[in-house]
C-alpha cells in the first residue's frame, strides 16, 4: 500500500512555498527595475518579520487552539537579547553571517526558554489562562525593556535599574542597552532575503511538525482533550512543544526585525499589545489553522495601507472593506459551504494545513 | 485468573454517592455488558476503570497488575481503551488520521527525524497508513480515509471511534452506549462487528447498553446497576429473567 496522504500534503506545503518564492522573485525584478519606493523597499523586512510571527502565532492558536494575546513579547524577548549580542560581538566577530547566525539562535533559544518557563505552569491548567499570562507577559516585557541599562566597561558587566548613570562605568565604557532609548547602533546583519529564508525555514517546521506524529497530537487535544488523553497522548509535553517551538519562531522573527534597525526600542507599537493584536489579526483574517492563509494576510494587511497611501480619503475605507471580505471569505457559513463544494469538486476532500 | 477484576469500587460527587460498592470480574475474551436506568452510574464506572475519577475506595486490577488511581495516559498504556457516550472524535482530522493518533505510542520516531524528514519519518508514517487501513477496513471505513471525521455519518463516526481506541493495542476494551442513535440494521450491523472485533482481535470487551436486542443478542454475562448499586449480576439470560430487574428497569 502507498503513503496515501504525504504525497498530496506535500505537494499544498509546496504551493505554499512556492508562493513566497515566485514574491520574493517578483520583489526582487521590482527592485531592480528601480520600480519599488523607498517606503516598501523599508517595509519589506519588517513584514517578513510579520509573516514569520503570523505562521508561529497560528501554531499556537489554530493547531494547538491555545489563545496567546502577547506574541509580540517573545518577538522583543529574541530582539533584544540577539541585538545585545550582535552589539557586544560586533568587534569580536567580524564576518556578518555568522554573527547573524549565532544571533539567531541566541534569540530563538531565549524566547523558547521564557515560552517554556510560561507554559509549563499554564497549560497544565485547563481554560483560557494562557490568553491571560501571555497579555501580562507582552506587557511586563516591554516595560522591563524600558527601564533596563546594560552597560559594559573593561570590569565586565554593569546592570541597573534606574538610568545610565547608576551603571557606574569607567571612562571609555560603552551603555549597551539605554533603557527607554533601546539598543542603538546593532550591526544591520539582516536583509530581506535572509527574510524570505527564515520565512521558508518558518514554514518548512510548522507544516513538516503539522505533519508529523507529533502535529497530530497536538491537533488531537485541540480537537479534544479528553480523547486524547483516553488513547494515551500526554497532553502537557505536546501543549508546551507547540508552544515553546512558537514562541522560538517569534524570537527569530525578533532577531530579524532588529537587525534591521539603527535603533531598536521597545515602544507600545512595535512590541506591545498592539502587535500582538495585530498578529492575531492576521491569523483570525487568513483562517484559524490555516498557515498559507497566515502568509497572504499578513503580505496584504501590511502593505495595503502603504499602496493605499495616494488615495488618502480613501485608504481606510478599502482598508476596511479588505478586511471584511477577508472575514467574510474565511468564517461566514455560507462562504465555508461554497468553498468546501467547491474543494469536494475538484478532488479534494480536506481542508489544507 | 480474571483479565479485569475491580472490587468495592466507590465515588460521591458531594452527597450523591453515584458508584456504591461496584465489584466486577471479567474473563479474557469475554463479552461484558454493563445495563441500567439512565443516571444509574454506568459511565461513572467507565470514568472510574480509566482515571477520569479516581475512586474514593476500592481498587481495579488489569491482567495482576494493580491499576487504581493512575493517570488516565498510563491506563491506556496498560491496555484499557474506550469510547464515549457523546462521540468525541478529532472532528479537524482526517479519518485516517484519527486512527493514527491512537498509534501514537505504538509508532516511534523523533521530533527532529519528523522535521528534517529523515528516512526513519516516511518508514514509520508508511506502518502506520498500512496498520490504520487495516483498522479502518474492519469497520468497513477504509473508503471514507481521507474524509473530515467530521463529515461521517453518525452510525461511522461512533465506529470510527471503535477503530482509534482499538489502535491503542489493549487489553480491555470499554464501549459506552456503542448503538445509541443507530437505526435497528446500523445496530444489526455493529453487533456483527463487535463480535468479530472480539474474534478477530482476541479482545474483551465490557460495554454499556440500552438496545436489549443488542445485549441479549451478544453479551455472556451482565451486570445490572441501579442507583450507583449492583442490582444483579450473572449470565445474560438469568439476569434478563429476573424479576427485580424486570421492575426496575425493564418493566418501566
Ligand atoms: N462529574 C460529576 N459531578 C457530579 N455528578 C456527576 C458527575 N458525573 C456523574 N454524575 C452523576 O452521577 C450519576 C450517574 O451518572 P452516569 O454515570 O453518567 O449515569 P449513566 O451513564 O448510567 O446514565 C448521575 O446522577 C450524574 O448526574
Ligand atoms: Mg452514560
Amino acid at each position: 500500500m502507498k503513503n496515501r496522504n504525504i504525497p498530496k500534503k506535500l505537494q499544498d506545503n509546496l504551493i505554499t512555498i512556492g508562493i513566497v518564492v515566485v514574491c520574493y522573485i517578483l520583489v526582487m525584478i521590482l527592485s531592480a527595475t528601480g520600480l519599488l519606493s523607498n517606503l516598501l523597499q523599508g517595509l519589506l523586512v519588517p513584514l517578513c518579520a510579520y509573516i514569520i510571527l503570523a505562521v508561529s502565532l497560528n501554531l499556537t492558536v489554530g493547531i494547538l487552539g491555545e489563545l496567546s494575546l502577547g506574541h509580540a513579547g517573545f518577538m522583543c524577548v529574541g530582539a533584544f537579547t540577539s541585538a545585545f549580542f550582535s552589539k557586544c560581538m560586533e568587534n569580536t566577530i567580524t564576518f556578518a553571517p555568522v554573527r547573524f547566525f549565532l544571533a539567531l539562535l541566541i534569540g530563538g533559544l531565549c524566547a523558547a526558554l521564557i515560552g517554556f518557563l510560561i507554559g509549563m505552569p499554564v497549560l497544565r491548567l485547563k481554560g483560557d489562562y494562557l490568553a491571560i499570562v501571555t497579555l501580562a507577559f507582552g506587557e511586563i516585557i516591554k516595560n522591563i525593556m524600558n527601564v533596563l541599562f546594560i552597560g559594559r566597561d573593561s570590569h565586565g558587566f554593569h546592570f541597573s535599574m534606574k538610568d545610565s548613570l547608576s551603571l557606574g562605568l569607567e571612562e571609555g565604557g560603552d551603555v549597551i542597552i539605554n533603557g527607554a532609548q533601546g539598543i542603538t547602533g546593532t550591526p544591520k546583519d539582516s536583509n530581506f532575503t535572509i527574510g524570505v529564508i527564515l520565512i521558508v525555514l518558518t514554514l518548512l517546521i510548522v507544516l513538516n511538525l503539522i505533519n508529523s506524529r507529533d502535529g497530530r497530537a497536538i491537533m488531537s487535544i485541540r480537537d479534544n482533550l479528553i480523547a486524547s488523553e483516553s488513547i494515551g497522548i500526554h497532553i502537557t509535553k505536546y501543549k508546551l512543544m507547540a508552544f515553546t517551538i512558537s514562541a522560538a519562531l517569534a524570537g527569530i522573527a525578533g532577531v530579524l526585525y532588529s537587525h534591521n534597525l539603527n535603533s531598536l526600542m521597545a515602544t507600545p507599537k512595535n512590541f506591545g499589545y498592539n502587535m500582538s493584536i495585530m498578529i492575531l489579526v492576521f491569523v483570525v483574517l487568513g483562517g484559524i489553522g490555516n498557515i498559507r492563509g497566515s502568509v497572504i494576510a499578513a503580505v496584504i494587511l501590511t502593505l495595503l495601507p502603504e499602496l493605499l497611501r495616494g488615495l488618502n480619503d480613501y485608504r481606510m475605507l478599502i482598508y476596511s472593506i479588505v478586511l471584511i471580505v477577508m472575514m467574510l471569505y474565511n468564517w461566514a457559513p455560507n462562504m465555508i459551504a461554497l468553498r468546501k463544494k467547491a474543494a469536494n469538486r475538484f478532488g479534494r476532500k480536506k481542508e489544507v494545513a | 485468573m480474571a483479565l479485569l477484576e475491580v472490587k468495592n469500587l466507590s465515588i460521591s460527587f458531594g452527597g450523591l454517592r453515584a458508584v456504591d460498592d461496584f465489584n466486577v470480574s471479567i474473563e479474557k475474551g469475554q463479552l461484558y455488558g454493563l445495563i441500567g436506568p439512565n443516571g444509574a452510574g454506568k459511565t461513572t464506572v467507565f470514568n472510574l476503570l480509566t482515571g477520569v475519577y479516581q475512586p474514593d475506595e476500592g481498587f481495579i486490577h488489569l491482567d495482576g497488575e494493580d491499576i487504581t488511581r493512575l493517570k488516565t495516559i498510563e491506563i491506556n498504556q496498560a491496555g484499557i481503551a474506550r469510547t464515549f457516550q457523546n462521540i468525541r472524535l478529532f472532528k479537524e482530522l482526517s479519518v485516517l488520521d484519527n486512527v493514527k493518533v491512537g498509534l501514537h505510542n505504538k509508532y516511534h520516531y523523533s521530533t527532529v527525524e519528523g522535521l528534517l524528514r529523515l528516512p526513519r519519518y516516511f518508514q514509520m508514517e508508511k506502518k502506520m497508513d498500512e496498520r490504520a487501513m487495516e483498522l479502518l477496513k474492519v469497520f468497513d471505513l477504509d473508503g471514507e480515509a481521507d474524509y473530515l471525521a467530521s463529515n461521517l455519518p453518525y452510525g461511522k463516526q461512533r465506529k470510527l471511534e471503535i477503530a482509534r481506541a482499538l489502535a491503542t493495542d489493549p487489553k480491555l476494551l470499554l464501549l459506552d452506549e456503542p448503538a445509541a442513535g443507530m437505526n435497528p440494521n446500523e445496530t444489526k450491523e455493529l453487533m456483527e462487528t463487535i463480535r468479530f472485533v472480539r474474534d478477530h482481535f482476541d479482545m474483551t470487551i465490557l460495554l454499556i447498553e440500552h438496545d436489549m436486542k443488542l445485549v441479549a443478542g451478544i453479551c455472556e454475562e451482565l451486570t445490572v446497576l441501579n442507583f450507583g448499586k449492583i442490582l444483579t449480576q450473572g449470565k445474560t439470560s438469568d439476569v434478563l429473567h429476573d424479576p427485580e430487574v424486570i421492575t426496575a428497569y425493564l418493566g418501566e
